[in-house]
């Protein structure tokens, strides 16, 4: 659209971290005060433009710098080198209820925090039913907020925020609080905000938030850009991230790595190999495990995941009530899947061997790939194949 | 891949806005999308210069915001007390109390100075006004790290809102003060009271100043807040609150020949403020008695210098407080 609302452009932020906070240890370390102070980027040229309208993600594990990212954006923090550009209204929801005294009553609080937030008193005093009955806490206004429970405190302050209208919402993490209910009122409602053609960046480690709201996002990985794409590709990519730090940091506890999946195969019933089935057709799955020692249990596990990685199908040889025999050297596990009324798109397998009890031996994420082809027309997981008539109405002809 | 999705649950069909107006685009101020609005950059770099006015214009346009803050301070201060705001009478009455028995009694000072207690009160209304603008603000950064580090607005917000409530405080001690006139059935002369807006203007300004540098100063180094403790019992000494300005002079000057020494003791912004107070709102200055006890300098010229002075001293702090607050985040 070339018309960004948002233009972060080769920003990088320093953090120098002091350990001599008092005046006693600058004094004494006053020479030598540079070499006390460490030095470590948080963000390294991020550079990226958000178009009106979007949704954009910002995820990464702990420490990648998105929430530093999200405070540059915010004008909370100021960047070493670069500069962030932004049109119009904007609202950080970086900690709820961040401008809560406790000694205020909720109704005190509500305006206070509405005048952080940027609506004036006249403003907020139109809302204020509305900011009320969003919360739920109407019996509760007029007591002093040190005594709600967290979950009260929540409500009220994304009550707030929501009725603040801006054009630029950032949030941090703030859609893992609250009841279930709630939640849903909260994602109802960023739902609207989208639909008003509002822009939200958002920060978070639910990926299937990411999958739900988001129509791009940005994976950061210590301070670097390192992905900038679809919702899918990006989660996709962090979880490929997870997978392999998770596999650099497992102990090679009792020569786990000795039970290793050779190979995936999707193949047809009579076992040639495949590519495509039509929907509701039969798939057979094998997979090759090998093991240099003997071991007496284990299980074989396969899961099905769809373009959006959403978990399709999933099962493994104990859920199934099977007992392979003791695995040493090279086995094949098929598992036959006589029918999958899936809609049309592509499937992705993954399988996992590990023991009855304790972490994976080995696991392989989407190694086989297959399309299931039917006639479209369908969102969702399952094919149906639904009739459709218009039957003849009565009483307004 | 998106494109698998049917139009229907493609969000890009959706953007337009709804047919009917959405609610707040009927409000002043509300109206009009992000479209509309020019691509700003978020803090632009200002010249240490040039940057005061853009600064002021910032602060001035959350004025609305820095009157709750200023509410918040007063509500919350003796919220749950059932004094309440009496208790910001206590201090300064026990202060009175003490100085008056100390030095007005023991000490004899009561029986040159007339009307010893308005005297004292005079200058302790000012000295506590001015505590409460330095303690206040020295602080109020590191209390509100929760806002600080969470939300954006100018930070200069919070040092300010310290001084609006010290100064409503201020005002409901002088109401103390016209009971102790009504009391002692002596008011002040009418015509030497434009000092005391001119010197409340140089305290706020002063104040204000030295605040802002404490505020920022405060977040890199904790130690401030205790060296100010002791920095403002230091001043309270060297300014001439419970003795007089002329036991001063004559220690100094007739006593050792030292009049440049009191000539850097009078520039101590705080002794004028204090001395232009008692000799508008003191009425024993009035007396013969008293006469001598209240400064005979040019107060007005005094004040009008140190005025400009300590705006350009505001000016300066201002600076200071903006270069160090983006690092404010991430220091608390």
């Amino acid at each position: 659209m070339g018309n960004p609302v948002i233009r972060v452009d080769g920003v990088s932020k320093r953090f120098t971290i002091r350990k001599d906070k008092s005046l006693k240890e600058r004094l004494v370390n006053f020479r030598r005060s540079a070499a006390h102070a460490e030095v470590f980027w948080a963000l390294r040229e991020v550079s990226f433009e958000l178009d009106p309208a979007t949704t954009l993600a910002l995820i990464g594990h702990n420490g990648s710098g998105k929430s530093t990212l999200l405070k540059i954006i915010g004008g909370i923090l100021a960047p070493t080198t670069g500069t962030v550009a932004r049109r119009g209204r904007l609202a950080a929801l970086l900690e709820l209820g961040a401008g809560f005294h406790g000694d205020l009553t909720g109704r005190e609080n509500v305006y206070l925090n509405a005048s952080i937030l940027g609506l004036t008193r006249a403003q907020t005093a139109r809302h204020f039913d509305e900011i009320v009955e969003f919360s739920g806490i109407e019996e509760f206004i007029d007591t002093q907020v040190k005594f709600y429970s967290s979950g009260m405190h929540v409500r009220l302050a994304f009550a707030v925020a929501v009725h603040v209208d801006p054009e630029i919402m950032l949030i941090d993490e703030v859609l893992a609080v609250g009841d279930e209910p709630f939640q849903r009122k909260c994602l109802e409602r960023i739902k609207r905000f989208q639909q008003e053609g509002r822009t939200i960046v958002l920060v978070t480690h639910g990926l299937d938030v990411v999958h739900q709201l988001c129509d791009r996002a940005v994976v950061l990985d210590h301070g670097q850009l390192v992905l900038d794409g679809t919702p899918v590709q990006a989660v996709r990519a962090l979880r490929d991230r997870y997978a392999e730090a998770e596999r650099l940091a497992a102990p090679e506890a009792g020569g786990a790595r000795s039970v290793h999946i050779t190979d995936v195969r999707v193949l047809d019933t009579s076992g040639a190999p495949l590519r495509a089935i039509d929907s509701g057709g039969a798939l057979v799955l094998e997979v090759d495990v090998e093991s240099a020692v003997r071991r007496e249990e284990w299980v074989v596990g396969i899961a099905l995941r769809n373009h959006m990685d959403l978990l399709v199908y999933g099962t493994n040889t104990r859920l199934l009530g099977h007992r392979p025999p003791p695995l040493h050297g090279r086995r094949t596990a098929r598992f036959v899947l006589p029918s999958l009324p899936l809609v049309d798109g592509q499937y992705y397998v993954t399988t996992a061997v590990h023991p009855p009890v304790g972490p994976e031996w080995h696991r392989l994420d989407r190694t086989a790939v297959f399309r299931i082809n039917s006639d479209g027309g369908e969102d969702g997981v399952l094919h149906v194949d639904p009739k459709f008539e218009v039957v003849e109405g009565e009483g307004l002809t | 891949m998106l494109s698998d999705r049917p139009a229907a649950f493609d969000r890009s069909t959706a953007c337009d806005r709804p047919t009917g107006l959405p609610r707040h685009e009927l409000e002043p101020g509300h109206a009009g999308g992000a479209a509309a609005a020019p691509l700003r950059l978020v803090h632009p770099p200002r010249s240490f210069a040039r940057g005061f006015l853009p600064d002021v214009a910032d602060v001035w346009a959350y004025r609305e915001l820095l009157g709750n803050l200023v509410r918040k301070e007063l509500k919350v201060r003796y919220k749950d007390s059932v004094l309440g705001f009496l208790w910001t009478l206590v201090r300064p009455l026990l202060q009175l109390f003490i100085y008056a028995i100390a030095i007005g009694v023991f000490l004899g000072q009561g029986r040159a100075i007339p009307d010893f207690g308005v005297y004292l009160f005079t200058g302790l209304v000012a000295w506590t006004l001015f505590t409460d603008v330095i303690g206040g603000c020295t602080g109020t950064i590191v209390s509100n790290a929760g806002l600080v580090k969470k939300v954006y607005l100018p930070r200069e917000l919070f040092p300010l809102s310290v001084v609006g409530a010290a100064v409503v405080n201020f005002a409901l001690q002088l109401v103390v003060l016209v009971a102790a006139y009504a009391v002692t059935e002596s008011w002040p002369r009418p015509a030497d009271l434009p000092l005391v807006p001119l010197a409340l203007a140089v305290l706020v300004v002063f104040g204000t100043a030295l605040g802002l540098v404490l505020a920022a100063a405060n977040v890199y180094l904790r130690d401030v807040q205790y060296l100010v403790e002791i920095g403002l019992l230091l001043w309270f000494w060297m300014t001439p609150i419970v003795y007089d300005w002329t036991k001063v002079r004559t220690n100094l000057v007739d006593h050792h020949g030292l009049s440049w020494l009191f000539q850097i003791y009078l520039a101590n912004p705080m002794a004028n403020v204090v001395l232009a107070f008692q000799k508008a709102l003191w009425p024993g200055g009035d007396t013969r008695q008293g006469q001598p006890f209240a400064y005979d300098g040019d107060l007005y010229l005094r004040l009008g210098v140190l005025l400009l002075v300590c705006t350009a001293l505001l000016w300066c702090a201002q600076r200071i407080f903006a270069r160090t607050q983006g690092n404010f985040a991430q220091e608390l």
